[in-house]
């Protein structure tokens, strides 16, 4: 207060002094995460991007000449878009029951549904992987079970194929996908098919005209999600797949580690990036982004022809399935809408994607190596494996990198989750497009122009850049989370506590983050896994001797297969398992207070 | 739709050792409208999904007309819900919302889209065809529900707290409109509400559910005036419920004396029959009630008098809280239409108390009480 006591300006002036301008706090809040992906996402993918078209000297189209000049890429590119939308087919059928379940279900049901999904969800991209290699190889799970029960007498060839890289990928996307969907199916009023049924419609018909279209955001949303990470994919098709299936990304890498040829790298991730965009802009004119985020997509198409035909397609499964429904023998209603043949289809579902990785635990302590089945008891590849400076140092450096992950990704994404759902400014739609973007973007595209950035930066091999690499994936989970979690949030109960005399930041103390604690909890944990499975990033600037475990792991399967890895495996396994129930007995200790 | 009567046999439904209706009998005529009321966790929503056949019952039967229904799908009951948040269906026009019912009962899609437009009509919305429901209001939303409801006359109809979203006023409104609808249609209606106000205005009879039983069936009247039970009359409207001992019984009233056993009283014996002596409850409304200066001459000792512990003008009515002299009393309440001199009544003052023997009841003084009351008046409008 030292203006001129006598002027009117002057408790204009102190006012002003008093309240800090407007655009302070959302730039704080935003400006790291967008500096963040400024800095490693946009001028890298730039950087690679550009190389295709700059040799150093000059402008030049050289790499896209070779790009066309052989049919090799367009084949290739081919290929991958066959088997990502084989993926995404079957991945999206395969997970709507499950998500379908999961949604209906309540209490102690609906958790043990989610724990299996979860587990597959969080178990290693690389231990599932691997784990197909020894049930479909010459001596693995299923020939050796064919042979010993006489229905061949030799081996079949199971592994190395369009099916075996189809069966590893949908394994690998399957959890995503239900997760995806549940998001969209678990806001569905479950008084909408009831209310359909009063006014006439038989099950199959309530299930056809009401339920599934108020789902289909939901499996847009999934099958995306699942299309996009499989175009970009590539751990399954080289440990499963022949020639015949190599995909896309597996030329980015021989391009980098090989030939080092950046320009054709650049060239390949342009076409890969194209290909990746008209998808998300097919998706966006008919589904809109916002059904990604969970959020009630509006629906916004009105009488069309395409409408009506929709309808009518859905009218006739309904009567189709209600005249199946007819045949069978009449029963008393069950008490909720659980058919018992869909709750017994889902768990095998929930089986079949589980076990792959639980057989690695008896082959683990088996003397016989990685054939199946396995004999004897030992621990020689746990004392393998703990005597090995470089798996210890792996594991070290993988538990040192996701902390680091973990929490920067918090410190930059949750204040900005806080704008993104709170904030009142234009251009939030673009801001929260950008901050995802990284999902979007093929990995490998981001961990290849990483490579080529750090390398300038001499982040190479280091700590520092694995965290910054990483983070950079990991915190669209972050915000995602958190916006659900705010958005459930009652903003009353923090004017309730600044009311009671809580300044902002006691109030976000004392109030906000101890009931957002969980959620809070969920997103650290969500980027910590992100960064522990990470590879894509990893197989490049981790450098060739600061391995990460999954680094190491792959470097493992593709150079010389041990038994030590299903040790690791079994290991990776349980480090899940336990994560899991850790973060489920944290949130209900949270939710009793 | 031959007859559209609706009833209940020994109806029970319980989840785990939860009993969230015990066996219940009920019979709603043809053309009735009829309020389960009861506070929430009494059983009135239970009753209503098994009508529907949303959930099934344990044991028990349920008919529509003359045909058994207990264990008939939703789909094949001829009945018509509108729910608590009316469920519209989000990616359906309203139109289509409505054309939905007689879809379902293949009616020729020219046919149901007249008849859709007529519905709109009744509940005064013919212009929002087009539009999908969240781009309405909930005032809106409420009639479209009840245009979906009635446009395939439906036999029965079965509304959850349809109005339970609605400001006060709007509700009001919409109660009206339901009535009219009712009138004009001539349908059954059984409806759930937890609002005696509601329940009260709407009804042909009210069916009062506590814990998972009919605590007592009847017109409005019925209950208002003649609560069988303490329950039905705490329930039902502000009221004062004296502890008191029958004496003699004259007719259909009966001599009671109140408290300590100084004042002496009647009320009707409404249905009771008991002996001389016994201890007992009279209910008497607020607006009942008749106040009185003290006279100036001496204090009567067989008058019931009371201290105003507090007046409050409510707008059309003044009440007055009073502490009884009679320290076995507890604290009344009387009710007056407010005068321009309803600042005459002080707190402290003491007044007199007096009622016509017609409109106290008498109700036995059992936990109890409502036994035997599924049997009550039948009497409709």
């Amino acid at each position: 207060m030292n203006g001129h006591p006598l002027t009117m300006t002057v408790p204009a002036g102190a006012k002003r002094r008093s309240a800090p301008p407007a655009w302070r706090k959302p730039v704080l809040m935003g400006a790291p995460l967008v500096l963040l992906l400024v800095a490693f996402l946009v001028f890298p993918v730039g950087q690679l991007l550009a190389l295709s078209v700059y040799n150093g000297q000059g402008f030049t189209l050289a790499p896209y000449a070779q790009l066309f000049a052989s049919s090799l890429y367009a084949t290739v590119l081919w290929i991958t878009l066959k088997i990502s939308l084989a993926t995404t087919l079957v991945s999206v059928a395969a997970a709507y029951p499950i998500a379908y379940l999961i949604s209906v279900a309540k209490g102690p049901a609906k958790s043990r549904l989610i724990f299996w999904v979860l587990l597959s969800f969080w178990t290693s991209f690389l231990v599932r992987a691997f784990a197909w290699v020894v049930i479909l190889g010459r001596n693995g799970v299923i020939n050796s079970t064919l042979m010993s029960l006489g229905i061949i007498d030799r081996p079949v060839d199971l592994l190395y194929g369009f099916g075996a890289v189809l069966v590893g990928m949908v394994h690998a996307m399957l959890p995503l996908a239900v997760m995806t969907m549940l998001a969209v199916m678990e806001n569905i009023d479950r008084t909408l098919p009831r209310a359909a049924g009063t006014l006439g419609a038989r099950p199959g018909t309530a299930f056809w005209t009401v339920y599934f279209p108020l789902s289909l955001p939901g499996v847009a949303a999934s099958a995306i999600m699942v299309f996009v990470s499989a175009i970009g994919f590539f751990i399954v098709p080289a440990l499963l797949g022949g020639r015949k299936e190599t995909m896309i990304t597996q030329l980015i890498i021989d391009q980098v580690q090989q030939t080092l040829n950046w320009g054709l790298a650049g060239a390949i991730s342009v076409l890969l990036l194209t290909v990746v965009l008209i998808v998300f802009v097919l998706y966006d004119r008919v589904f809109g982004f916002a059904s990604l985020t969970g959020e009630s997509a509006a629906v916004r198409n009105r009488d069309t022809a395409m409408r009506r035909l929709g309808g009518r397609v859905l009218a006739a499964l309904g009567s189709a399935s209600d005249a199946l429904i007819g045949c069978l023998p009449r029963r008393r209603p069950a008490s909720g809408d659980r058919p018992l043949a869909l709750a017994a289809f889902v768990w095998l579902l929930l089986v079949l994607i589980s076990l792959p990785a639980f057989l690695m635990i008896p082959l683990s302590f088996g003397k016989g190596g990685l054939a199946w089945p396995p004999s004897g008891f030992t621990l020689q590849w746990y004392e393998q494996l703990l005597q090995s400076p470089i798996w210890m140092q792996a594991l070290w450096r993988s538990i040192v990198v996701a902390f680091g992950t973990g929490l920067l990704a918090m410190a930059i994404g949750v204040p900005a989750a806080f704008l993104m759902v709170r904030g009142q400014m234009r251009g939030k739609g673009a801001m929260l497009a950008f901050i995802l973007s990284p999902i979007v973007v093929p990995r490998m595209i981001i961990a290849v122009g990483m490579f080529y950035v750090f390398a300038q930066m001499g982040l190479v091999g280091t700590i520092l850049g694995l965290v910054i690499g990483h983070t950079v994936v990991a915190v669209p989970y972050v915000v995602m989370t958190m916006m659900a979690v705010l958005r459930n949030y009652d903003t009353r109960l923090d004017m309730a506590a600044q009311s009671l005399g809580a300044r902002p930041l006691a109030a976000l103390r004392h109030v906000t983050f101890p009931i957002l604690g969980a959620g809070m909890l969920s997103s650290f944990l969500f980027a910590f896994a992100t960064s522990f499975d990470e590879l894509t990033i990893s197989l490049f600037s981790s450098g060739g001797l600061s391995a990460t475990l999954p680094k190491q792991f792959w470097d493992e399967v593709t150079l010389q297969v041990s038994p030590v890895i299903a040790a690791v495996s079994t290991g990776l396994l349980l480090f899940v398992a336990a994560l899991i129930w850790v973060a489920d007995r944290l949130r209900r200790r949270s939710l009793a207070n | 739709m031959s007859s559209s009567s609706l009833s209940i046999q020994g109806l029970a439904k319980r989840y785990g050792a939860f009993v969230a209706l015990a066996p219940t009998d009920l019979v709603v005529a043809d053309g009735e409208f009829l309020t389960l009321l009861g506070p929430s966790g009494s059983g009135k929503t239970t009753l209503l999904s098994l009508l529907a056949g949303l959930v099934p019952p344990d044991e028990g039967s349920v008919h529509i007309g003359s045909d058994d229904v207990t264990y008939a799908p939703p789909y094949e009951r001829d009945i018509g819900v509108v729910f608590q948040n009316y469920a519209l269906f989000p990616h359906m026009t309203i139109e289509e919302n409505i054309a939905f019912p007689l879809k379902m009962r293949k009616v020729p899609a020219a046919d149901a889209k007249r008849r859709a437009r007529e519905a709109l009509e009744m509940v005064h919305l013919p212009h929002i065809a087009g539009r999908y429901p969240r781009e309405l209001s909930g005032g809106q939303q409420q009639r479209v529900a009840l245009a979906r409801c009635m446009v395939y006359k439906p036999s029965i109809i079965l509304m959850d707290e349809p109005l339970g979203a609605l400001d006060k006023k709007l509700r009001e409104h919409m109660q009206l409109e339901i009535k009219r609808l009712h009138r004009e249609m001539g349908t059954t209606i059984v409806y759930v509400t937890h609002d005696q106000e509601e329940a009260m205005t709407m009804s042909d009879r009210i069916c009062l559910m506590n814990a998972g039983r009919i605590e007592q069936l009847g017109t409005p009247a019925d209950l208002y005036f003649r609560p069988r039970s303490l329950f039905v009359a705490d329930f039902l409207g502000e009221s004062n419920i004296l502890p008191a001992a029958l004496r003699t019984r004259v007719g259909d009233e009966v001599e009671i004396a109140l408290g300590g056993g100084g004042v002496a009283g009647r009320a009707l014996a409404n249905g009771t029959d008991l002996a001389p002596g016994t201890p007992v409850r009279v209910m008497v409304r607020p607006q009942n009630l008749t106040v009185a200066r003290r006279p100036q001459n001496a204090a009567s000792p067989d008058a019931l008098e009371g201290r105003v512990s507090d007046v409050m003008v409510t707008g059309s009515l003044t009440k007055v809280y009073m502490e009884p002299l009679d320290r076995n009393l507890p604290p009344l309440v009387a009710a007056f239409p407010t005068r321009n001199d309803a600042d005459a009544v002080r707190i402290d003052d003491v007044l007199t108390l007096s009622w016509s023997g017609r409109d106290a009841v008498v109700i036995a003084d059992t936990a109890s009480a409502g036994a035997g009351a599924g049997a009550g008046a039948a009497g409709a409008a």
